[in-house]
């Protein structure tokens, strides 16, 4: 078996192995959350004898490792359960239903803030350690750690008084439906992704300008230059290739974070993602809910790490041919 | 060079640097490395440039091809090169030059080959990136060049990443990236420095006949003599940034005419009469060992060492001279045999050894800069096993390290200095101090002098010797280097793959008949002869004998 297959599935392995904690982890965190679904539906009016049958009628009653083994099970064959909100009005909904739809909005905008950030963090990550020291190379620095420690909501202000006040270039609100039409989808969403790529991009690109700056000073390097290699070949052919293996962790990070962890982002432009239903579901104490969410972010988390690991397995020749 | 006598035609004048002055940048001011120096070189020719460490001759090199490498700068002199001044030129003609008409061969190939690229890509790539030749074109010259430089496989070898190959095999691979674009000029900067002295022969050889092949000019940049005769038509030796003497190679090395010069010559010379003892202080006792994999790295190694003596271990890298050193200090636990320390056997591991028997053994290591911690004083470095070992402090502390600065020939101001603070003999030295304050009767030396210049290492091994005589310590030595073996040692244990090929007195093993690995080994160590690398290829031709092969 090829190295890179048997790693491939050794950390796949382990992120099984990493999932099922997580689940644990969730599952018995929750069981500590103040208060109970039952009483917090119900109010505080409710008599002990309907709180008492809305519990049996959940399941709430049953012994934590009876409530797990029902959870993981069901989650095994694609079954996050129902959701308990609605149950007490009798309008039952499946969780997947209500988290499909978000998580299909979340991922589109992380990916489209990927397909902005990325390629924008790698060339002014390269070009700024091509030209370091330079004014350029300072002038970018500033400006990206100047967006970085703004904090988010900051950011999307700016640029909703900018770029949608101001100059009408874009709406305010991202509320988008299931309905909207892709071109649409890309407008209206183009402010929260600009605000992400803001927040994300300075992380990248240090690391990028970092990674490629610590290699300029092997002797392969030297030995490149020494052979006339023009510049940019020295940064682009023979240092860049060396240095993949930690710009693409932080990449994976930030790609990370963009799934899991933009719930003010959301929140500023109305934009229905999977953080605020998150959100939402922890203050209505709707358990299936918070879990099948916890579960998709450690599974994002997982994958996108796993995806940085096989990229600095492939760019290490040393892994990729072994003697 | 067929005709290394000195009748080897040199052509016109290829390069000349007139009064050049470069500095370099540190501790916040610029300072003088070299300090006014000329350099002449024809057609064909070849310059050993010749030095301790420190003395310029890699920056005067680099000058050469008008490059100042990052945080030095060449701030006088002209440098012309076939009639163009480098130094007028701006960095893209530069680049022009480079890697067509002057190429440059680094010292550790291992570290200038990119390890992201297939070889033959980095071979070529100056010679297709300058548009001399097409890729297919310059690809096929390239495995011509492999085969020319002896290299096994040539067809396929280029296909293989730098991890791939030996470093014997990856300095040679150099020299053919070196010729890919037929420069009229090579700069060879310590080519053969990091290689066994089995390697370095063929690499040695190789490079001549190429450099010989293509009448192409070099500067052979080493700190080694004998290399250098072997290599030169003409050597120029620097000190401090500035020439020492210039001469054919010849008459350089019969008569040399500088007080510096003449030092440097008589560096080998030190010799100690052989001793030994019946007292056997350690035994290693049929000792198998291995780094968990299924490889054996010892293979049943025994080794007696008598009290009060010098053994030399010698080997090539990778024959298991430095894991028998971690067998003995316990920190490789081996998988069967044992270690009798004054006829008691040592436990195995390092945790299950009492404070009294680790204190016996002690250990002083290649590189003294990483075998000390940068934020301690020397103080706290000499005082640390004083107070660990034998529990002293306050007054006596002081005095005792004060003694022990003696015994090393340094001074009490070096008390309160750092580590980076000192230079490379002095170290070695404090390291030294380090393993005699804890009063040991066993000394490993790790290639302790490898990493030093001639002149420091002959200070180092004298010290090592006075401190034998007044002490009565054991030394266990393991070195490459057979003058070192020569200078310091009773007895010699050749070891090869992680077996004891011979042990023996010094004169005995020295001296022949040998067997065939000792007598690869011993033979392939230069001398200063300059005929010798040609009268060895020779006799090894005629002989068939046992091949000197570095992979």
């Amino acid at each position: 078996m090829h190295p890179i297959v048997r790693t491939v599935l050794q950390r796949l392995g382990l992120g099984l192995l990493t999932l099922f904690v997580v689940s644990v982890i969730i599952f018995s965190s929750l069981q500590f959350l103040p208060g109970d679904f039952a009483t917090s539906v119900l109010g505080q009016a409710a008599t002990p004898e309907t709180v008492a049958a809305f519990r049996r009628e959940l399941g709430l009653n049953d012994p934590a490792i009876t409530r797990y083994a029902q959870w993981i099970g069901g989650v095994l064959q694609g079954d996050f359960g129902s959701s308990f909100s609605g149950r007490s009005q009798g309008r039952e909904r499946e969780v997947m239903e209500l988290i499909g739809p978000r998580l299909w909005n979340t991922l589109f905008l992380a990916g489209m803030t990927a397909i902005i950030a990325v390629p924008l963090a790698l060339t002014l990550g390269i070009t700024a350690a091509l030209y370091r020291n330079s004014f350029y190379d300072r002038a970018v620095n500033a400006t990206t750690l100047t967006t970085i420690s703004f904090p988010e909501f900051f950011v999307a202000y700016i640029l909703i008084l900018v770029l949608a006040t101001l100059w009408k270039v874009f709406p305010s609100l991202a509320n988008v439906r299931e309905s909207t039409e892709l071109a649409d989808r890309i407008y209206m969403t183009a402010l929260p992704a600009l605000t992400l790529t803001m927040v994300i991009v300075a992380h990248m690109m240090r690391m990028t300008r970092a990674a490629i700056i610590n290699l300029l000073a092997s002797p392969y390097i030297e030995m490149a230059r020494l052979k006339g290699v023009s510049k940019s070949n020295v940064i682009i052919k023979h240092a860049l290739p060396n240095a993949w293996a930690p710009i693409v962790n932080v990449i994976a990070f930030n790609l990370a974070y963009l799934v899991v962890g933009v719930v003010v982002v959301e929140v500023v432009f109305v934009y229905p993602g999977v953080g605020q239903l998150m959100v939402d579901a922890v203050t209505t104490r709707d358990i299936p809910v918070v879990q099948a969410c916890a579960l998709i972010f450690a599974a994002t988390y997982i994958l996108l790490n796993l995806f940085a690991d096989i990229v600095s397995i492939v760019t290490n020749p040393r892994l990729l041919h072994p003697r | 060079m067929k005709s290394k006598t000195g009748e080897r035609t040199a052509g016109d004048l290829l390069l000349d640097m007139r009064d050049i002055r470069i500095e370099g940048f540190s501790d916040d001011v610029w300072h003088p490395i070299i300090k006014g120096a000329d350099l002449k070189l024809h057609r064909g020719e070849v310059m050993g440039l010749i030095g301790e460490s420190g003395a310029g001759k890699s920056t005067l090199g680099k000058a050469a091809m008008g490059y100042a490498q990052p945080g030095c700068r060449i701030t006088d002199g002209t440098i012309q090169f076939d009639g163009m001044d480098l130094r007028a030129m701006n960095d893209a003609q530069l680049r022009e030059l480079h890697g067509s008409r002057i190429a440059y061969v680094a010292q550790s190939a291992a570290a200038s080959f990119n390890p992201a690229h297939r070889l033959i890509d980095q071979c070529v790539e100056a010679t297709v990136g300058h548009g001399l030749r097409p890729a297919e074109e310059a690809k096929a010259d390239a495995r011509e060049l492999f085969a020319a430089l002896q290299l096994p496989d040539p067809d396929n070898i280029g296909d293989r990443y730098p991890h791939q190959v030996s470093g014997g095999q990856l300095q040679r691979a150099m020299t053919a990236m070196a010729m890919s674009s037929r420069p009229d000029l090579i700069i060879f900067d310590e080519p053969t420095t990091a290689l066994d002295v089995t390697t370095q022969v063929e690499v040695l050889a190789a490079m001549r006949d190429i450099v010989e092949q293509f009448h192409t000019a070099a500067i052979y940049i080493t700190h080694d003599l004998a290399v250098v005769a072997q290599m030169a038509d003409v050597i120029k030796v620097l000190r401090y940034g500035e020439t020492v003497e210039d001469a054919p190679a010849r008459k350089m090395l019969k008569q040399p005419e500088m007080e510096y010069t003449k030092s440097l010559w008589a560096v080998r010379s030190l010799v100690k009469p052989q001793e030994t003892s019946d007292d056997i202080i350690l035994r290693v006792n049929n000792v198998d060992a291995s780094y968990g994999g299924p490889i054996k790295v010892l293979d049943n190694v025994t080794i007696d060492i008598p009290r009060g003596s010098t053994v030399a271990v010698v080997g090539e890298s990778g024959s298991g001279k430095s894991t028998t050193a971690r067998v003995i200090t316990g920190l490789l636990p081996p998988m069967s045999g044992d270690v009798l320390f004054n006829d008691e056997p040592l436990p195995l591991a390092l945790k299950d050894r009492s404070k009294e028997q680790l204190r016996k053994i002690q250990m002083i290591y290649q590189m003294a800069d990483t075998a000390m911690n940068p934020k301690h004083t020397v103080r706290d470095i000499i005082g640390r096993p004083l107070e660990f070992y034998l529990g002293l402090s306050g007054k006596k502390l002081d005095e005792r390290i004060s003694e022990l600065l003696k015994m090393i020939e340094l001074d009490d101001s070096f008390m309160e200095r750092l580590p980076n603070e000192l230079s490379g003999g002095q170290k070695q030295r404090i390291c030294i101090a380090r393993s005699l304050a804890a009063n040991p009767e066993l000394i490993i030396c790790d290639e302790v002098t490898s990493a030093l210049d001639q002149i420091v290492q002959e200070g180092i091994l004298k010290l090592l010797l006075r401190l034998q005589k007044e002490f009565n310590i054991t030394y266990l030595f393991i070195t490459h280097d057979i003058a070192t073996v020569k200078a310091i040692s009773d007895q010699i244990v050749v070891m090869f793959q992680g077996a004891v090929v011979e042990q023996g007195m010094k004169d005995d093993i020295l001296s022949p008949p040998h067997p065939d690995y000792t007598q690869l080994l011993l033979s392939s160590v230069p001398e200063m002869d300059p005929d010798w690398l040609t009268g060895l290829l020779e006799s090894r031709k005629e002989g068939g004998g046992m091949s000197a092969s570095g992979n």
